[in-house]
């Protein structure tokens, strides 16, 4: 078996007296992608804060490819490797579709601290933002201002952002909620895509079990901040208590 | 050529290129079409300010810090030049040292500031400006050994850009070819420049991290870039440029005091300027500073001859009475707000 890229030691974060995250032990190894799954409230986002570095932990730990990542901020956890994209919808609104990815291009290439160059010379930089658009399909859309977009198209810029990042560790959050049926699937493919290389590890927060079957190779549950459950898909869906609890649920909502 | 100059962020909009180029000609020609002290005064403090204002667009607009400091950046230039020309005697070496200690100190000072408190929320840094500003300005009125207090200091500069050096001794077109046009020349030079440096900054790598983290830090940030290094090195940039604006203004005055760079009424009158003009296209600058000035300067003379030609008339000599003209732009200031959200600028854009 492949060594983990992404570990998680005991990681807890407690809000007030309520503990969102509850010692959270778990790998996730190279070429594989893992559903997370659990009911609304179980931990699901903090877990993912937690990781990526926008809530800090209040205990436990983070390991990227060994190394304790625990204390870094955001942008260094990005830097290192463990790309984000979000369950509510995060962008650049006042600026293009093309500049909220070629920005995220930039930051890959580190150029920020170019104070004296024109952005727009750096043609290596705006033809890989480009790509990224033809292969989620906005190019047509992208001279709007994002504020101007669907939902349906900010959800697809959201996953846009975190492939233009090319990171070792993927985390998407719920990335087709609240899309049409006709653009679900175009963001699926493309994660699905990002499968291929297996170099990388998904972590992928979905509740649509028809998803999660064509797509997991493994299935964690999360149940009040707890792991209540890890394994192959098959075997998590059949297990009493994860059928009971959270997929007779899940299955109601498709 | 030009589009390189202007970093491929040319005016975007007929309007806002004719009225940005009349201003640039009537600047660069201003000795010639408009001779008199008083009038080329003005058009030197309008090469100060469009530089001073666009230094602080490039925080205020591009990257959404609110800092209350720019003029103590600005006073810090001032005096660098005022106080090396007064211990070192006149110079051009005198200008070229105060001029640099002067922008190192505001270097230093937007870089300690900024690590100290741009971390934190923005209403902070707001506060932690405010207090330090207040507390220099303080400070050089007390110091007043040093700084000359509240009279401030009158210092010499070097002949070459003063009246009494001639460089011709026929007039060119009506116009004295002396030291004191030289002096022009070097401010409206200078401020071309840097405007123009500025220009590509908001247009570069860098400027853009900027208009990231004015959209939504919390994203700037997850995509890799360290949100308080960026706010940081934007702060010193702006905090460089006013020092230099400062440094030109007092090479042009002869003379620096708290009125002239401290105050202030001088922080709301850029705050005014960058308003009226546009946030964050730069060219707002140009507009908001040329316009600003002139109406601070011939707008009182417009009213005092208006409320002379309407006496009689009952109430509206008193309304037009030059003591009133901060009222008449606090209304003109409202209603371009009103009417104009994106400022001038913005607005000449479409946007
Ligand atoms: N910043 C926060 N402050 C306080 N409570 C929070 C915060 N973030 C999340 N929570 C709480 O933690 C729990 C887990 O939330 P979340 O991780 O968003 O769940 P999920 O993504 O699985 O639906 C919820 O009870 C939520 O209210
Ligand atoms: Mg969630």
């Amino acid at each position: 078996m492949t060594a983990s890229l992404l570990q998680t030691r005991d990681l807890a974060v407690r809000f007030g007296g309520h503990v969102a995250v509850d010692h959270v032990t778990c790998d996730f190894r190279a070429g594989e992608l893992t559903a997370i799954v659990g009911p609304n409230g179980a931990g699901k986002t903090t877990y993912f804060n937690l990781i990526s570095g926008q809530v800090p932990a209040s205990a436990g730990k983070v390991l990227l490819k060994g190394r304790e990542v625990t204390r870094l901020p955001v942008a260094e956890r990005t830097r290192r490797g463990i790309g984000r994209a979000f369950q509510l919808t995060n962008l650049f609104p006042g600026l293009s579709v093309f500049e909220n990815v070629r920005l995220v291009i930039q930051a890959r290439c580190h150029r920020g601290f170019d104070l004296f160059s024109m952005a727009m010379s750096h043609a290596e930089i705006s033809e890989a933002a480009q790509e990224i658009l033809a292969r989620v399909r906005l190019w047509d859309l992208s001279g709007q201002p994002v504020s101007e977009l669907s939902h349906g198209n900010q959800r697809k810029l959201e996953v846009a952002m975190l492939i233009a990042l090319d990171p070792k560790v993927y985390m998407f959050d719920e990335p087709t909620a609240g899309m049409s049926v006709d653009e679900a699937p175009v963001v699926l493919d493309l994660i699905a895509g990002l499968k291929d290389d297996v170099t990388r590890t998904i972590l992928l927060v979905e509740h649509k079990m028809d998803v999660i079957r064509t797509l997991a190779d493994r299935i964690i549950v999360l149940h009040n901040g707890t792991l209540a459950a890890d394994g192959p898909p098959a075997e998590v869906m059949a297990s009493d208590v994860v059928q009971e609890a959270y997929m007779g649920k899940a299955l109601e909502d498709v | 050529m030009l589009t390189r100059l202007l970093s491929g962020d040319g005016p975007r909009s007929l309007p806002l290129a004719l009225i940005l180029l009349a201003i640039f000609l009537c600047l660069a020609l201003a000795p010639f079409l408009f001779p008199g002290t008083r009038s080329v005064d003005t058009a030197a403090r309008i090469c100060v300010f469009i530089l001073l204002v666009a230094s602080y667009d490039l925080t205020l607009g591009y990257a959404g810090i609110v800092s209350f400091a720019h003029t103590m950046f600005f006073g810090m230039g001032a005096y660098g030049v005022a106080l090396a020309s007064t211990h070192l005697g006149r110079g051009f070496d005198a200008l070229v040292l105060g001029t640099l200690a002067g922008a190192l100190a505001a270097a230093v000072f937007a870089l300690l500031i900024g690590l100290f408190s741009l971390r934190v929320r923005a209403i902070f840094f707001a506060m932690i400006t405010l207090a330090v500003a207040s507390a220099v300005a303080v400070l050089v009125s007390q110091l007043s050994g040093l700084t000359g207090g509240e009279d401030g200091l009158n210092y010499q500069i070097p002949r070459a850009l003063t009246a009494a050096q001639k460089y011709l001794d026929e007039p060119v077109l009506g116009v004295r070819i002396n030291g004191k046009l030289l002096n022009y020349y070097l401010v409206f030079a200078a401020s071309t420049a840097l405007f123009l440096v500025l220009l590509r900054i908001v247009n570069s790598p860098f400027g853009r991290v900027l208009q990231a983290i004015r959209e939504n830090d919390f994203r700037a940030e997850a995509i890799g870039y360290r949100v308080v290094y960026y706010r940081t090195i934007a702060t010193c940039v702006s905090a460089v440029a006013a020092a230099l604006a400062g440094s030109l203004y007092a090479i042009w005055l002869r003379y620096v005091g708290p009125d002239t760079t401290l105050s202030f009424e001088i922080m709301v009158d850029i705050l005014l300027m960058v308003v009226i003009g546009g946030m964050g296209t730069m060219y707002g600058a140009v507009i908001g500073a040329t316009l600003f000035i002139l109406a601070q300067n011939y707008l009182q003379g417009l009213m005092g001859a208006a409320a002379a030609g309407l006496e009689g008339v009952p109430l509206l000599p008193g309304l037009l009475d030059p003591d009133r003209w901060l009222l008449w732009l606090g209304v003109l200031f409202v209603l371009s707000v009103y009417f104009f959200p994106t400022g001038i600028a913005g607005r000449l854009r479409g946007e």
